[in-house]
């Protein structure tokens, strides 16, 4: 991949430019003329789904679990010209992920793994990871302050008094914001997963 | 009513929680990181001294130019200056 080099103005003016709306391909376009604002967001975007698959689908010990996750964004940054599908990116860099950790579960890893994780038990949890990308996908299309509360007691396990701390709201309201924005996400995901169904117009 | 009740959505979006940060951060420099490895290459090949202390101690050497030492640096910056 080409790099920007040392051209703030252009990697400024790049990421100044950069919002969620960009999809994958145009991320990943953009990425291979060196937009260095384009690759943190590739990043960024795609770090939980590959930090993911590392821990729950292959359970790997976290050094281990690091040194794929760094792995893969260095593959993925040397062989992104290689990718013939830009809106394949997602399934390509899941394979790239489920190889890195398979390799490290047969070369042996930095430290003991609690238990050996079948290839075809880590293939489901893959699968439900799909989805989970989905419903978050799903949730950026929420109001910011949905996004935040179903992000920050769902996906970062935030205690009620974290949170109300954080946004500054009461602890009493918090539990119902929280149902509000969970029925919010539902009927978003409903209207775009099942447009044609009569209920959900 | 989808099979999306209101327990699997939450379920789902607790399965991706945020990498840690230094891991993300790490990932997002990786461009500079790159650069820094070519200019630690380039010295190594003129300065013997450089090079001799560079092999002794990758992970130091990186740190000293600002770069976090991941693994894949450190392999790629191995394999380099062996050659």
């Amino acid at each position: 991949m080409e790099t920007a080099g040392d051209d703030g103005e252009a990697a400024a003016v790049g990421a100044a430019a950069l919002s969620s709306d960009l999809s994958d391909a145009q991320l990943v376009a953009r990425c291979r003329t060196g937009d260095e604002g384009a690759w943190r967001l590739l990043v960024e975007r795609f770090s939980r789904y590959v930090y993911a698959i590392c821990v729950q689908a292959f359970r790997l010990p976290e050094p281990d679990a690091e040194d794929v996750f760094q792995e893969v964004f260095a593959r993925v940054y040397e062989k992104l010209d290689t990718l013939r599908d830009d809106d394949a990116f997602r399934p390509w860099v899941g394979q790239l992920t489920r190889r890195c950790c398979i390799d490290r579960l047969r070369t042996g890893s930095r430290e003991e793994p609690a238990d050996a994780v079948p290839e075809a038990a880590a293939d489901d949890v893959l699968g439900e990871l799909e989805q989970a990308y989905d419903v978050h996908e799903a949730l950026a299309a929420l109001p910011e302050n949905c996004q935040e509360i179903l992000d920050r007691f769902f996906a970062r396990d935030e205690s009620y008094r974290t949170i109300g701390d954080a946004l500054e709201l009461p602890a009493g309201t918090i539990a119902s914001r929280i149902s509000r924005c969970l029925t919010k996400l539902r009927e978003n995901w409903e209207e775009t997963e099942y447009p044609a169904r009569p209920e959900n117009r | 009513m989808s099979a999306y009740d209101i327990e699997r959505l939450s379920r789902l979006i607790g399965m991706l929680p945020p990498a840690p940060e230094a891991w993300v951060r790490a990932a997002q420099e990786l461009p500079g990181a790159r650069r820094e490895l070519e200019t630690i290459v380039e010295r190594a090949e003129a300065d013997a001294a450089f090079r001799a202390a560079l092999v002794a101690d990758l992970e130091s050497a990186l740190r000293a130019e600002g770069v976090e030492p991941t693994r894949p640096l450190l392999d790629e910056l191995r394999r380099r200056v062996a050659e």
